[in-house]
């Protein structure tokens, strides 16, 4: 579903992502930050909170916050960190150092590939949480019969990224969150990992009528694990909300929880026993306040971002800066950008990149990729053929024209194709009839049938585009 | 009731805080906790309008340390001192939700 609106309803969409930094030791001690290991031993008295520890910042996960907020044109500000109080056994201090009024960064935004500026509230600093894993009752957390708690993640830095309730799709969610993550890897803040849960997105959604400036009662939805279940887990969540309304009740605010397995989304708790967090500022820690000459050098290593490299892209092969999204998103704008000064067919290039190099270039060279395009373009190889060769430079490396030459590629003649095609049709007298007296529908359908028939034959060498044409000029005359 | 804080706040403050407090120490408390606020209200004989509000008592700012990996430890240790562990891991009555 792409479409903005719900019979007659918007969907209001601010989303709050948590990445992990990428420090090799946690925000406020020296046990290692890292992903997966052995239960609880990336520990120490700090992460566990054992009475008598404190804390002392990371500088490394200050830097990487700066940047964070700088690459997100944020205000880098003087902040003050301050204990949210909660008892919880995943943070074993009854309480998450974190920042509240004074964030380190405020106030920036974010360009998605469509040009759409979506506000950014705030970027700030926090511990994460252990995890729990609950026993019994199926697994469901409702049921459990105890719980177990690993304190390796306890204490990892976070930064969280409070987004402007400025989306109105799931797709533009989606958008949202895949530019956040390629910044943060671009920057090297984070790993961006949503499968490993060092990039994790909560989401509020409330509906209001179509042309409603104001807002409705939100509901945030907890527990999405990738970009494919944020979609779901929105486009289920206003679905929910808009049949409350027109059924005549009222939403009521609430966090919920995102079922992968049944694709729904389930109350967690309402606002009557919402937190109250009773924020102070932390005693154990004293303020933070980035000199401007430290944040000035931070903002001169930040490499180029995405938004500007979309823009070099889209220049060098004449195209939009949103069609060179998925090139930069996967690395590989440079490469094209190499390729093409080389003289190779844009079109070609970014076709090969997006559709047929999903595992990487491997062994390509800009050399051995524009040579490639080069004889596809001039006819000596068809699409089949080229793609071929490609799979094989991408694997081995080597000479395009020497692998195509192994594979036994030559370009068929047309009038060799004349005679297969001629042969074919007589094979086939009823499809032939219909190709001839069909609609372009029933055109289309035939002519894959006959383009695989003639590729078959051909195992492949043939040029569909050619075959098309000579079955277009010979139905017409 | 008392004028700066009532019994009912303080109740829910020590709800919160995960306290069971008696109805004598709640009315104790709750003459405690006023006096304390009572206290604190006569900063309000002072014009602050340009004092910034304190973070925290030492003059410093910006105390850090480097990104260095310290000494591992023995998870034992620190798994002996829990009441239960099961498979390396501290065992806990259920509970319910997420956070971070």
């Amino acid at each position: 579903m792409t479409s903005k609106t719900l019979d007659g309803w918007e969907i209001v969409i601010g989303l709050e992502v948590h990445a992990e930094l990428a420090t090799a030791t946690k925000l406020f001690s020296s046990a290692q930050n890292v992903f997966g290991g052995e239960p609880n031993t990336n520990i120490d008295p700090v992460s566990l909170g054992l009475p008598g520890s404190l804390p002392v910042l990371n500088q490394k996960a200050v830097e990487l916050a700066i940047r964070v907020g700088l690459a997100l044109n944020c205000r880098v500000q003087r902040s003050v960190f301050a204990r949210k109080n909660y008892f919880y056994p995943d943070m074993p201090k009854a309480y998450q150092i974190s920042q509240f009024d004074l964030p380190i960064n405020e106030g920036g935004w974010l360009e998605l590939p469509d040009g759409q500026r979506i506000g950014i509230e705030r970027a700030h600093l926090e511990e994460d949480t252990g995890k729990s894993s609950h026993v019994g009752g199926g697994g469901r957390i409702h049921e459990a019969d105890y719980s177990l708690v690993d304190y390796n993640r306890a204490g990892v830095p976070l930064i969280e990224i409070v987004g402007a309730p400025d989306l109105r799709s799931a797709e533009e969610a989606r958008s949202y969150v895949s530019e956040l993550r390629s910044i943060l890897v671009a920057i090297g803040a984070s790993d961006g990992k949503m499968e490993e849960g060092s990039m994790r997105v909560d989401c509020n959604v409330s509906v209001r009528p179509e042309g409603s400036e104001e807002f409705g009662t939100r509901c945030e939805v907890k527990n999405i694990n990738s970009l494919r279940s944020l979609g779901r887990a929105i486009e289920y969540e206003a679905q929910r909300q808009v049949d409350i309304i027109t059924s005549g009740q009222e939403v009521e605010q609430q966090t919920r929880h995102w079922d992968e397995a049944d694709g729904r989304t389930h109350t967690l708790r309402s606002k009557e026993e919402a937190f109250d967090y009773r924020y102070f500022p932390e005693p154990d820690l004293v303020p933070l306040d980035p000199s401007p000459e430290w944040i000035t050098e931070i903002q001169e290593s930040l490499p180029e971002l995405p938004r500007q490299r979309r823009i070099n892209l889209a220049e060098a092969a004449g195209i939009t800066p949103q069609e060179a999204t998925l090139v930069v998103e996967r690395n590989l704008d440079e490469f094209a950008i190499a390729v093409i000064e080389k003289g190779a067919d844009p079109t070609r290039v970014l076709v090969h990149l997006e559709n047929n190099l999903a595992d990487g270039i491997g062994e390509l060279t800009t050399e051995s990729f524009a040579e490639l395009i080069s004889l596809e373009t001039s006819g000596d190889l068809s699409a089949t053929q080229a793609k071929t060769v490609l799979a094989d430079l991408a694997d081995k490396g080597g000479d395009p024209k020497e692998i195509a030459a192994h594979h036994g590629f030559e370009a068929m003649d047309t009038s060799e194709l004349e005679t297969l095609i001629e042969g074919i049709l007589a094979d086939y007298p009823e499809d032939w009839t219909a190709f001839v007296e069909g609609d372009l529908e029933e055109r289309k359908k035939k002519s894959g049938f006959f383009v695989g028939q003639v590729m078959k034959m051909t195992k492949g060498q043939a040029d569909g585009k050619v075959v098309n044409d000579i079955l277009l000029h010979r139905a017409e005359s | 009731m008392n004028e700066r804080i009532s019994r009912e706040d303080v109740a829910h403050v020590a709800r919160l805080a995960c306290l069971s407090l008696t109805d004598v120490e709640l009315d104790a408390f709750t003459n405690q906790l006023a006096d304390i606020l009572e206290h604190a209200a006569d900063l309000d004989a002072l014009d602050l309008e340009t004092v910034e509000p304190t973070a925290h008592p030492l003059p410093l700012i910006n105390v850090f340390r480097d990104d260095k990996l310290g000494e591992a430890v023995d998870r034992e240790k620190f798994l002996a001192s829990a009441p239960e562990v099961e498979n390396n891991q501290f065992k806990v009555p259920p509970a319910l939700g997420e956070h971070s």
